[in-house]
Order: C-alpha cells, then sequence, then structure tokens
C-alpha cells in the first residue's frame, strides 16, 4: 500500500470513530431547545436579560428588545438567584487577582508590540540596549500575550463562571491563587531571561524549560478548583462550557511538558514537535477558553438560551479531533515528512465543521435580537469577537492550502492573521466578559460608561487598520518573494507603508488598553458615583 | 454530556492521537537520519555564535528552510537547494524558522564567505543595503581610539565609519559571524536522502 491509501484510510476510519463517540453521547443531535442550553438558567430566568456591565438605560433597553416589546410576567425563582449570588461571592475573590494580572499584562504587552513594530520602520531606533533589539522585545510581547495576558483572563474568566455552570460554591479557590503566584513568578523569571537572551531558542517556547516546570505546576494548582467543584456540583448537567474549560485545562500541561521535555528532541522532528505545540496551544488552549466564555455569556445576556446546542456537541468533538493535528500548516514547504505536512492541510481544512457548528449556534441566538448588541458592552465584544473566531479560522483553512500557503507563508500576513486569531476572537471575548463580571466582583456598577465607548471604538478602529493593512502588505511581500525577477529587497520595501499603518492601527489599540485599564483600575478601587443596588439581582426594572 | 469521565478521557485520546501523528511517529522516521558526509559539526566557537543568533532573536526575521524550486525560486535567489532532515543532524534547538522579513540564511556562508562583510553588516546593515530594516547590533561592538594587538578591526564604507578611533567586533559578534560562515549546505545529497 501507498502512503495516500494509509493516510486516507486511517482518515476515514479516525473520522468514522470520531462520529460514532459522538454519537454515544448524544443522539438527538439537531434537536431545537435542548434541554442542556437551559443549564446556565434559573427557573423562569429565560426572557430576563443579565447584564452586569450596562447601564441601568442601557439595560433597559436590553431587556425591551429581548422580550420585542412584550412584558414579561414570569418571575424567576429567587431563591436560586440568591444561591447564585452566594456562588459568585466564592469565586470573586480569585477571580478579581487573576483579572488584575491579566490587566497588567496586556498594557505590558502592548507597550512591547507597538515597539516593535515602530522598529521595523525605524530600523536606527534604540539599538544600543540588548533587550529592546527586535528579536528580544517582539519575543517578550509574545510571551506576555501568550503566557501572561491570555491565559490570566482566561483562567479568571473561567474560575468564575465554574460555580454558576456547576450550580455550587467554588472550591480550592485558594490553590488557584497561589497557582498564579507561582504563574507570574516563573513568568517574570523568564521575562528576565528572554531580555537578557536567555532563551529556548524556539518559538512559542522560549521560556527556559527549568522555569517551564513551574509554569505547568502553577497551571496545575489553577486546575484543580475545576476537579473539586466538579466534586460538589448540583447541576446534572455538563454545560458545553464546561466542556471546552475542563479539556484545555487538561490540555495545557500534557503539550507543555511534552514540548519542554529537555533532551528528547531532535533536527527536524523538533520543528514538528513545536509546532504541534505552537497550534496546540491556541487550538486547544486559547480557543476552547474562549468559547467557553462565548457559550456562557452570549446566551446569559440575552436570557437565551444556546439554539441548536446539541451541534455544540459536534463542534466541540470535531475541534478536539482536528485541531490538534494541524500544527504541520505551520511547516509546508520545509524538510519534515511530507505525509504529515498533508495531514495536516486535510485536517485544516476539516475544521471547517467545528467552525461552522459554533457560527451556526452563535448566528441562530443572535436572530432577531441584533439590535440589543449596542446597548450591551458585553455582547458588543463578545459578539464580535465570535464573528472574528469564524473569520480568522475560514481564513487559516484557506492560508493551510498549499498554493496559498506559498504566497503567504514567511510573510506578515501570517502575523495579521495571527492577531485575527488571538486579538479580534480571544482578546476581544475576554473584554466582554470582564465587562460582565467585574460588576458582580466588586458589587459595584462601571464609574464611567462612556469609557467602554472609547475603548471599544479605538480598539476596533485601531484593530482594523493593523488587520488590513498586514494583510494587503502581506500577500504584497509574498507576490514579490516568489518573483524570481524581483530582488529580494523588492519584498521588504513593498511592506514598509503597511508596517507604518500597522504602528498607527497599534498605537489606537494601545490608547484603548490604557482606557480600558484604566477604568478597570477605577472600579477595582470603587470610584466614581454609587451606583449599585439594581446590579445585585439583575432586574433592571427595579428600584 | 453528563459524565466528566467520558469528557476527559474522551480529551486525552484525541490529544495522544494528535501527539502520536506529529510527533512520535515523526520521531521514529526521522531517529535514524545520519547527517550527510560533507556536514561538518559545529565548532565551540561556532556554536557559541549560534547561541547568540538564538539570543538577539535572528529566527524571527530569517528562516533556514529553503523551498524546492518546484515551489518557490529560493534557489534563483541563492539561498540554495531544497534541504533533506540530515541537513539539521547538528541542530540543537532547530532553527527552521517562520518569517522571512529577511532572506532566508540556510547557505549564507556560501553566498557571503567575507567575514569583514559580516561583521560590517552585523554592526550597521544600511552600510551595505541602503534600505534595509534590519536592525543594526553595535552592542556586539566597541568603539576604540586604536586597535589593540588581537583586535578584530570592522572595515566599514566611509560613511559609516566613526570619525574618530575604530570600531572592535566583541567575541560575541565574532562568533555570531563565523556562525554565519559555516552556514554552508551546498555540498550535493544523494537521491535517495531527498525522497521523503
Ligand atoms: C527585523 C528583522 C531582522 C532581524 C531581527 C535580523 N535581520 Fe538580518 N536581515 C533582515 C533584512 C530585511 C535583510 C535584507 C537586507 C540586508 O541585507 O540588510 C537582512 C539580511 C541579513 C543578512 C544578509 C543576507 C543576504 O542574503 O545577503 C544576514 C547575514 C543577516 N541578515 C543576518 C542576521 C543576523 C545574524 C541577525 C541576528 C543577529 C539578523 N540578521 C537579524 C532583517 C532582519
Ligand atoms: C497593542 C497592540 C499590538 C501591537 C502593536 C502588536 C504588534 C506586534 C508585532 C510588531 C509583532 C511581531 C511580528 C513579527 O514578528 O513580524 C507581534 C507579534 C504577535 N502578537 Fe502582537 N501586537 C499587539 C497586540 C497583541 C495582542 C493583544 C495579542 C494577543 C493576545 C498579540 C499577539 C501576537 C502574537 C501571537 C504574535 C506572534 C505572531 C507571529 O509570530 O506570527 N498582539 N505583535
Ligand atoms: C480552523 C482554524 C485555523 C486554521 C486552519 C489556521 C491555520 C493557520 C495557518 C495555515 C497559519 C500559518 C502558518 C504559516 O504559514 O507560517 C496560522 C498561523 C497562526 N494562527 Fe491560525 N488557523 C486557524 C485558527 C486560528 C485561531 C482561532 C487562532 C487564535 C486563537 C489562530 C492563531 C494563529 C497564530 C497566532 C498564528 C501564527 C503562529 C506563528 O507563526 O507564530 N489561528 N494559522
Amino acid at each position: 500500500m501507498d502512503t495516500v491509501t494509509i493516510l486516507l484510510s486511517s482518515f476515514i476510519l479516525s473520522v468514522t470513530g470520531l462520529l460514532v463517540f459522538i454519537w454515544s453521547l448524544r443522539r438527538k443531535l439537531f434537536e431545537r431547545n435542548a434541554k442542556g442550553a437551559r443549564a446556565i438558567f434559573a427557573a423562569g430566568e429565560i426572557g430576563h436579560i443579565e447584564d452586569p456591565g450596562a447601564t441601568r438605560a442601557g439595560a433597559q433597553a436590553l431587556q425591551r428588545v429581548v422580550a420585542h416589546g412584550g412584558a414579561d410576567h414570569t418571575q424567576p425563582d429567587q431563591g436560586a438567584l440568591h444561591a447564585r449570588l452566594e456562588a459568585d461571592r466564592t469565586s470573586a475573590q480569585p477571580a478579581f487577582i487573576f483579572l488584575c494580572c491579566a490587566v497588567v499584562w496586556l498594557v505590558l504587552a502592548s507597550f512591547a508590540g507597538l515597539t516593535s513594530s515602530l522598529k521595523l520602520h525605524n530600523p536606527d531606533w534604540l539599538t544600543n540596549t540588548p533587550w529592546l533589539t527586535f528579536g528580544r522585545i517582539r519575543t517578550l510581547h509574545l510571551n506576555v500575550v501568550a503566557y501572561g495576558w491570555a491565559p490570566m483572563a482566561s483562567f479568571g474568566i473561567a474560575i468564575w463562571m465554574l460555580p454558576r455552570l456547576l450550580k455550587t460554591k467554588l472550591a480550592g479557590g485558594r490553590y488557584a491563587m497561589l497557582g498564579a503566584v507561582l504563574w507570574n513568578a516563573a513568568l517574570i523569571a523568564g521575562l528576565v531571561c528572554i531580555g537578557n537572551g536567555i532563551n529556548d531558542g524556539m518559538e512559542w517556547l522560549e521560556i527556559p524549560w527549568q522555569l517551564g516546570l513551574l509554569i505547568v505546576a502553577g497551571g496545575a494548582m489553577i486546575g484543580l478548583p475545576l476537579i473539586l467543584t466538579l466534586h460538589r456540583r448540583t447541576e446534572k448537567h455538563l454545560y458545553v462550557s464546561i466542556w471546552y474549560m475542563g479539556a484545555a485545562l487538561f490540555w495545557f500541561p500534557i503539550l507543555f511538558v511534552v514540548a519542554k521535555f529537555p533532551g528528547l528532541h531532535f533536527g527536524v522532528e523538533q520543528a514538528t514537535m513545536n509546532w504541534w505545540f505552537g497550534h496546540n496551544v491556541l487550538g486547544l488552549f486559547y480557543t476552547p477558553m474562549a468559547l467557553a466564555t462565548t457559550y456562557y455569556f452570549l446566551p446569559k445576556v440575552l436570557g437565551r438560551p444556546i439554539q441548536s446546542y446539541n451541534l455544540s456537541l459536534l463542534g466541540f468533538w470535531a475541534l478536539a479531533f482536528f485541531y490538534g493535528q494541524v500544527g504541520g500548516h505551520h511547516l509546508i514547504g520545509g524538510p519534515v515528512p511530507e505525509w504529515m505536512v498533508t495531514l495536516s492541510i486535510v485536517q485544516s481544512v476539516m475544521m471547517i465543521v467545528p467552525v461552522l457548528a459554533f457560527t451556526t449556534n452563535q448566528l441562530l441566538t443572535l436572530r432577531g435580537v441584533l439590535a440589543a448588541i449596542p446597548h450591551s458592552p458585553t455582547l458588543r465584544f463578545i459578539a464580535l469577537g465570535g464573528l472574528m473566531y469564524t473569520l480568522s479560522s475560514i481564513q487559516g483553512s484557506f492560508e493551510a492550502l498549499r498554493s496559498i500557503n506559498t504566497i503567504t507563508h514567511f510573510t506578515h500576513f501570517t502575523v495579521a492573521h495571527a492577531h485575527l486569531g488571538l486579538y479580534g476572537f480571544v482578546t476581544m471575548v475576554m473584554f466582554g466578559a470582564i465587562y460582565f463580571v467585574m460588576p458582580r466582583i466588586m458589587a459595584w456598577e462601571w464609574p464611567y460608561p462612556r469609557l467602554i465607548e472609547w475603548h471599544f471604538w479605538l480598539v476596533v478602529v485601531g484593530f482594523a487598520i493593523y488587520f488590513v493593512g498586514l494583510t494587503i502588505g502581506g500577500i504584497l511581500q509574498g507576490l514579490a518573494m516568489v518573483d524570481a525577477t524581483r530582488p529580494f529587497m523588492d519584498s521588504v520595501t513593498v511592506t514598509l507603508p503597511y508596517l507604518e499603518a500597522r504602528s498607527v492601527g497599534g498605537t489606537l489599540m494601545t490608547a484603548g488598553h490604557l482606557v480600558f485599564a484604566f477604568h478597570f483600575a477605577a472600579m477595582a478601587l470603587r470610584y466614581g458615583p454609587k451606583r449599585t443596588g439594581s446590579v445585585i439581582l439583575g432586574n433592571p426594572f427595579a428600584a | 454530556m453528563e459524565n466528566e469521565f467520558k469528557l476527559i478521557s474522551g480529551a486525552l485520546v484525541t490529544l495522544a492521537v494528535s501527539a502520536s501523528a506529529l510527533v512520535v511517529l515523526p520521531y521514529f522516521q526521522l531517529q535514524s537520519v545520519q547527517p550527510p558526509q560533507k556536514l561538518k559539526d559545529y565548532s565551540p566557537e561556532e556554536a557559541r555564535g549560534r547561541q547568540q543568533y538564538i539570543s538577539e532573536g535572528c529566527v524571527y526575521c530569517h528562516s533556514q528552510q529553503p523551498r524546492d524550486a518546484s515551489q518557490a525560486p529560493d534557489a534563483k535567489r541563492g539561498w540554495g537547494r531544497a534541504p533533506v532532515p540530515g541537513d539539521y543532524y547538528y541542530d540543537k534547538p532547530h532553527l527552521l524558522g517562520t518569517m522571512r522579513t529577511g532572506p532566508d540564511l540556510f547557505n549564507i556562508g556560501a553566498r557571503q564567505p567575507s567575514i569583514d562583510w559580516q561583521l560590517g553588516h552585523l554592526y550597521q546593515p544600511r552600510a551595505y543595503t541602503p534600505n534595509s530594516i534590519m536592525p543594526g547590533f553595535p552592542y556586539l561592538f566597541e568603539l576604540k581610539a586604536q586597535a589593540a594587538a588581537g583586535d578584530k578591526v570592522v572595515t566599514l564604507p566611509p560613511a559609516f565609519a566613526p570619525a574618530k578611533g575604530v570600531i572592535v567586533a566583541k567575541p560575541e559578534a565574532i562568533a555570531l559571524a563565523k556562525y554565519l560562515l559555516s552556514l554552508d549546505h551546498t555540498y550535493p545529497i544523494p537521491d535517495a536522502a531527498q525522497a521523503k
């Protein structure tokens, strides 16, 4: 048998296995109004919005849109709401600590990113300081977003969602806080190493492995509350967010340990491992964390269960299966086994299945209530983030095709895609969730609602400039590079205006992050006019 | 779904499939790869230079994996033939790279064999390529009033030379340049090695 036949038959075999497995978990895959989708609501709560991040007027408008003008006479079960308040209290402190770390990392990352961006079109700027050389400050940027901002925000939101999803109190919050200390300490030490030129030399895995061990230990402790809280859950159904979070918290430490194992990997094999890790940390860690967040907050704000919920089961298992095998698409045309690259390209295209499952869920849930989006800060960011997930993934599937990858592979196009995924999707979703969660944690409304508008528009406009600019620049760069009649330097000079555009977009994004960080700090210190009361139970019309 | 054990075991199985496809199978397939006869291991100084390459993050702008002529005109740019796994036998960690803000460097030693050029270019790339966006690495060099015995003086085009004194390469810069010169994989490889 030749390789193609072996590949094809094992592919068909495993996809069949996957389908049987999904079927064994749930037979009525396409049933509407599945009971599970209602697990995040108290009895009688459907039809009632919950949006602590909105102003009172905003929440009222939101409720009107959701109720389609008609009044709703059902009352949510007050006992259940109070139990939820109690549960929220148990997660407040650990979630708060994670989110504070996240915001600090976001601000630092923004400045590191902006500096790298400026350096690309001002190569003689700040060349005398070793830690500010492009190769180091860019790596600091990547590590701060990848191991600081994104995971800290994800963990904070996950820990906050846990007691709500499992309808019980958080157990083991202390371990999570200790884990946060360990993780952040290791990260800081890792960043100092990178700044001083000490690193393990592989993209996404620069932090020295000795410190990597601490990060894994910290991560394991952060995962502990999941297991402990699962143990005492009172909700029988595991909501889709739990699947994503639960799996991601198991996947991450395994990925990191395999990748960091000293002395095991060699030569080209190490490159395949490197990108196995690289895309898995994206696909099996940040992505599921952000999807879990979307699957909770979107329906919760709207008071409307996920429509076509059972489709998410297909989405989850297809993601778990296909995403794990796409890493080879980072090495197309490289000196690695041909079959592996082909496998990865096929699975990259198969990723359209889970992506469409998620997109269908999101669109059906938002259908008819799009007018609600402007009234809710959370919805705004999360609906946009969800859309960016779809776009970045579809883009990714095409980018993995040999013909397109030949042009885009080594160019800024990849960087644009990377930000569409990690910024447009993950970061936006986390912003939205933080706007929901903080008022609950602090029992305080956002002090300056206008700042949320500023934050939103600065990052949206900034990011649009960033993405469109680099995408065009990257394509032009790639076309110049594969044209043998043009000198290599053409592929450099052609990108300059677009690199400058990225700096403009990046400046706006950084400004947006500063506005956000200021507002977050004001909230954490309970500044601003005293407006509590109605947020606590979430009835916008109550006194 | 109501069963957390099904969830976690399912998740572990999919991850195991993924690890076998992208890590374990390549591990066994590539384990027996031997270095081509003409490939030399790095000297201690070259290895230090390689470490410097990692420290400064050159890999975020430079790949070390020319593509096959059937895919892209890399060979026509002087970047060399498509590599085989054996070419990377001594590379730990690998430095394949995924970005070409600058050119591929897998055969830079053959393309620019002059250490003077390499050092001068590291000190100030724009002295050689006017529109280059590569940063200079002045901290790998020293400005001295006069060269001492054994100093490696960098010869720069007059417009970029200091008004007074000389630019002397630190040992780190020399090691890095020597590493760059060692990047020469232009030796022919037997057809069998080419098959993947
Ligand atoms: C910001 C991206 C960037 C970084 C970081 C960078 N380079 Fe470059 N490099 C370029 C560009 C662009 C060129 C092409 C223009 C030129 O020759 O300067 C180049 C060219 C080169 C060349 C000449 C290639 C040829 O074909 O003539 C060498 C050698 C080189 N770089 C080595 C290095 C080393 C060593 C480092 C790390 C210490 C490094 N570069 C870091 C962007 C970069
Ligand atoms: C504040 C605005 C930001 C700016 C100006 C910025 C700028 C940059 C720059 C210049 C690079 C280097 C690209 C290269 O190597 O050529 C980069 C890489 C990267 N950034 Fe950002 N960034 C910003 C925010 C973020 C955020 C918030 C995230 C994620 C949460 C992020 C994720 C990444 C990733 C993953 C890479 C690596 C991309 C790759 O290797 O292809 N960035 N960024
Ligand atoms: C189906 C989904 C997706 C597919 C098939 C896909 C595919 C790809 C491909 C082909 C590349 C380019 C590799 C190269 O040429 O070097 C890439 C890079 C990247 N993708 Fe995706 N992508 C998907 C979704 C996402 C999502 C959701 C995110 C963010 C969470 C993301 C983040 C990134 C990042 C950060 C990189 C740059 C990695 C680096 O070079 O450092 N992708 N992706």
